[in-house]
């Protein structure tokens, strides 16, 4: 009896669609036998003999051998992995003296030995005593696939999750009692679900009774995944063979329908993601040259570089922590953004100071002035920090991501750019609105005289606004470092889009540089799949270049009356 | 008056010192180079006669940008897009003409086609197998690229660093364009490995001394058309557009016709120095869309002195050289040379270096820039 259940189950094991085809052959021999035996074949898994089994495995025979990794696999209990690792890594070995077979560790005098189902210690023994189990590389194949479905039973849930959804993809019979076993004792919601996923598609392929594919496809109707809704159309499209006919069909296509529209509603969901989490880098990067050339009407195309001096700030801070503080590692980031805010504040003040205060009025010339700024800064960060890319480490509490059910992962690290892509909007706005400075900038921008006779310092002024809008730029290369690699060429990226979404937003406007990134950045992930990310963005280049004739002054203009500026 | 010698006479010395370089180079490199014995030390090396011939297409290209930048105040961030597709409608000709010598050895069909796994050629392709239609394509695609995006802008009044931000975004979703496979350009790498141009293999030194003097002659023949330009009446108006638009519209002049014509003429000029340039230097491809280039070309004209046109032949020449000279021998202080000479020449040589001369000399005589600065505050 356990020779026949050997073979039937020795024919499925291991990974590959060639085993899969071979094993439904196989079943159509056996298919009343197996439908009949169907609850009973967990029992008689867990009866089987183990200790005999475990003999087994040192058998001469490579047959022999399989039949016993089969047979222990199928028992699903956890017991068995230890001599199955054993027997991989060659620590499998029997006494010759009295044919036992043990788990040995070597020791100075030869082995020491231990129980291979109980762990109990069984003394010690030197190496002539004991002959080794050999495996050949088919044998080791299958040990390993044999082990990968045993990690269901394992501590590691993402292990347990991974070897679910691997059964899920073979939907191998032999697998049922492992599975089952497994969905008793699963503790993680999200793991069961995964598994009772997968035990749906096994009874689904199995089954030959219609009540247990209807149910299989119900249970699968439940999921919202791209796996299940192929397998679903699958079943649509092979119609109505098999067990249950039209009926199961019938069931197939409802289930279907239900799985695409929830499936419609998550990939809208997961645009509507990415889109806010492209808008939000937008934004972050476009924020503070909405103040240098919203504001003061000065085109730095050193904005760039300002972010990327703000991301090196930040690969410096952690390399500081890495050496001195390693414990603060968490903390980095908060670190990094009043380093990266001062840093690229005071270039930004000097480059002012140095530079464009002498070319206010004259804003094609600022533009070539600052371009040039912008390659001296790359070349200096290339020649302190060489050309590569530099290694930016996620704190811990940023790594790894929110999911759901239908695959749709919301990663942290994008989650926190989104906040604080707002916060840093909205402090802005509280700094131009509220606060004494905030005053004095506007004022020096909307009537320079004016506001020199009223006894601003507009010099000052102007230089502290440069500086604020640089250090914001500081500020954005902090979150950038985290999604981007850090290299001398970082700035070069973002500088053609950043002035896209001040001009789409409308010069001088910070809501409207909100609304210029998120709508760019929605309008992008909404195009990608229907045109590719490289065509979609050149279709927004060529709409923006279009809308820019239609409303030179971008969405939100300030209104007024002078013919130009 | 074209050929009118009282013309040729009043331009300016810098122009008449072009012209005559122009003219003579067309003459004796190629005489130095074909008949100097190589110990010689007058010969002219190959090598040298095509770099020669690079530095004398950017110098068309950046006399298509002082054109529309020292003339009409539009300062275009995009002009290297009309020089790349000048010198792919080139590019495109001489892939045609490699025929069955390609590597896959298609009659019909461009290496990289072949290796796509392409059946027949694209539309756009079609016609580029005759000589006298690609050179229609070279001055008419930018031509039409710029007559389009100027027809836009123009009418809807874009004017100042707005224009210049759209057309750095024209050329930037140019550059993505012509990166992707699938627009039957090449992508990545472009277009190389060209055998020979109407029949005359590439790499002899005939047909390369050829293309220099006919660079040259197009630098010359560019020159004087531009300054015929700016010296009508048509040159009068679009100056007066540069210094207030706005006033020039309330006299009643159509403003937006008369930047449509400048730009599209410089576009096509660029277009044509794209396709000189291509077959000297032996491949075209996508990094030629790169903003920073169309911005270095601006540099150019400002290092010579904008509103010259003869001042931006010089810049170009000088920048390039420079370039050449410190990539190689000291490849980590060009980029802080060329930064510098960008924020140097804002700051302090607003004029540039022919407005240096013209102010170390002048005192006597017409000063030609001097028009430029009459009563303008800066």
């Amino acid at each position: 009896m356990s020779n026949i259940w050997g073979r039937i189950l020795a024919c499925g094991q291991g990974p590959g669609p060639s085993y899969w085809n071979s094993i439904h052959k196989m079943l159509k021999y056996f298919f009343i036998l197996i439908s009949l035996a169907f609850t009973p074949l967990n029992a008689f898994a867990q009866a089987a003999d183990l200790p005999a089994l475990v003999l087994q495995l040192a058998d001469k025979s490579r047959a022999k051998q399989s039949e016993a990794i089969d047979a222990l696999t199928a028992s699903g209990d956890p017991v068995v992995l230890a001599p199955l690792e054993a027997l991989l890594n060659g620590n499998l070995y029997t006494r010759k003296s009295d044919g036992t077979i043990w788990i040995t560790t070597e020791s100075a005098t030869g082995f020491d030995l231990k129980h291979p189902l109980t762990g109990a210690e069984g003394g010690s023994a030197v190496s002539e005593e004991m002959t080794k189990a050999n495996i050949t590389n088919a044998i080791r194949t299958r040990l390993r696939g044999a082990l990968g479905g045993m990690s269901l039973l394992g501590p590691d849930a993402k292990l347990r999750r991974q070897a679910a959804d691997a059964i899920f993809k073979n939907a191998a019979p032999e697998s049922i009692p492992l599975l089952e076993s497994a969905i008793a004792k699963e503790s993680d919601p999200a793991v069961l679900r995964r598994m009772q996923r997968a035990l749906a598609a096994i009874h689904y392929n199995l089954s030959d009774d219609p009540q247990t594919r209807l149910k299989a496809i119900e249970t699968l109707g439940g999921f919202t995944d791209q796996d299940v809704r192929a397998l679903l159309n699958n079943v649509v499209a092979r119609g109505a063979a098999g067990a249950g006919g039209e009926e199961v069909r019938a069931a197939a296509e409802k289930a279907l329908a239900g799985v695409e529209s929830r499936l419609e509603f998550w990939g809208l969901a997961e645009s509507l993601f990415q889109g806010i989490s492209l808008g939000s880098v937008l934004l972050l990067a476009a924020i503070g040259l909405a103040i240098t050339f919203g504001v003061m009407g000065i085109i730095n195309m050193a904005h760039g570089e300002m972010v990327m001096i703000g991301a090196y700030t930040t690969y410096m801070v952690q390399e500081i922590i890495r050496t001195s503080f390693p414990g603060m590692f968490d903390a980095s980031l908060f670190i990094a953004i009043p380093a990266a805010f001062m840093v690229s504040g005071l270039v930004g003040v000097a480059i002012e100071r140095g530079i464009i205060r002498f070319l206010y009025g004259r804003p094609l010339e600022t533009l070539l002035a600052t371009w040039g700024v912008s390659l001296i800064l790359q070349q200096t960060v290339r020649s302190i920090f060489g050309p590569t890319n530099k290694e930016v480490g996620t704190p811990a509490w940023m790594s790894g991501a929110l999911e759901f059910d239908s695959g749709l992962a919301l990663t942290y690290n994008r989650l926190a750019i989104i906040i604080f892509s707002l916060m840093v909007l909205g402090l802005l706005v509280l700094v131009m609105r509220r606060t004494s400075l905030g005053l004095r900038m506007r004022a020096v921008t909307q009537n320079r005289a004016m506001a020199n006779s009223m006894g601003i310092r507009t010099g000052t002024v102007d230089a502290l606004t440069f500086g604020l809008g640089s250090g914001i730029a500081g500020i954005a290369g902090v979150a950038l470092s985290q999604i981007d690699n850090v290299s001398p060429n970082l700035g070069q990226s973002y500088i053609v889009d950043s002035f896209m979404v001040v001009v789409f937003g409308g010069v001088g406007n910070l809501l409207g540089t909100f609304f210029g990134a998120m709508s760019l950045g929605l309008v992008n992930k909404f195009l990608e799949p229907y045109a590719g990310a490289v065509l979609g963005k050149i279709f927004i280049l060529v709409a923006l270049i279009l809308f820019i004739q239609y409303r030179p002054r971008g969405m939100f203009a300030l209104k007024g009356r002078a013919v130009e500026h | 008056m074209p050929a009118n010698q009282s013309f040729l006479l009043s331009l300016p010395l810098g122009g008449k010192i072009l012209l005559g370089l122009m003219l003579g180079a067309a003459l004796l490199v190629p005489l130095l180079n074909l008949l100097v014995p190589a110990d010689s030390f007058f010969h002219v090396p190959t090598y040298l006669v095509s770099l020669m011939g690079k530095y004398v297409c950017y110098a068309l290209l950046a006399l298509s940008v002082d054109l529309v930048w020292g003339y009409c105040g539009i300062l275009s961030l995009g002009h290297g897009a009309f020089f790349a597709l000048g010198g792919y409608a080139m590019g495109m000709y001489m892939m045609r003409q490699i025929g069955a010598r390609g590597v896959y050895g298609n009659p019909e069909l461009p290496d990289f086609m072949v290796f796509l796994n392409w059946k027949e050629l694209p539309l756009a392709w079609y016609g580029f197998d005759s000589f006298p239609f690609a050179m229609a394509m070279v001055v008419l695609v930018p031509g039409a690229l710029a007559f389009a995006f100027g027809w836009f802008a123009f009418r809807s009044r874009v004017t100042g660093v707005y224009l210049s931000i759209i057309t750095q975004a024209m050329t930037y979703a140019l550059m993505l364009a012509f990166f992707r496979n699938d627009m039957g350009f090449g992508g990545n790498n472009g277009l190389t490995d060209f055998k020979d141009i109407l029949g005359f293999d590439l790499q002899a030194d005939g047909t390369r001394n050829t293309l220099f003097s006919l660079s040259a002659l197009a630098l010359a023949g560019g020159y004087l058309l531009c300054a015929m330009i700016v010296r009508s009446k048509l040159g009068r108006i679009l100056e007066a557009i540069r210094d207030a638009e706005s006033r020039v519209r309330f006299l009643g002049y159509q403003v937006h016709y008369y930047k449509l014509f400048v730009f599209t003429f410089s576009a096509m000029l660029a277009g044509v120095a794209g396709a000189l340039y291509v077959p000297q230097v032996g491949i075209i491809n996508p990094t030629e869309f790169t903003p920073g280039n169309s911005i270095e070309a601006v540099i150019w004209v400002a290092v010579g002195g904008r509103g010259t046109l003869y001042g931006a032949a010089l810049g170009a020449a000088l920048v390039n050289y420079a370039k050449s000279y410190f990539t190689g021998a000291l490849p980590e202080v060009w980029l802080f040379m060329l930064g510098g000479l960008f924020v140097a020449v804002t700051l302090f040589l607003p004029k540039g270096i022919t407005g240096l001369v013209n102010q170390l000399t002048s005192g006597t005589g017409r000063s030609p820039l001097r028009f430029l600065y009459a009563g303008k505050p800066s």
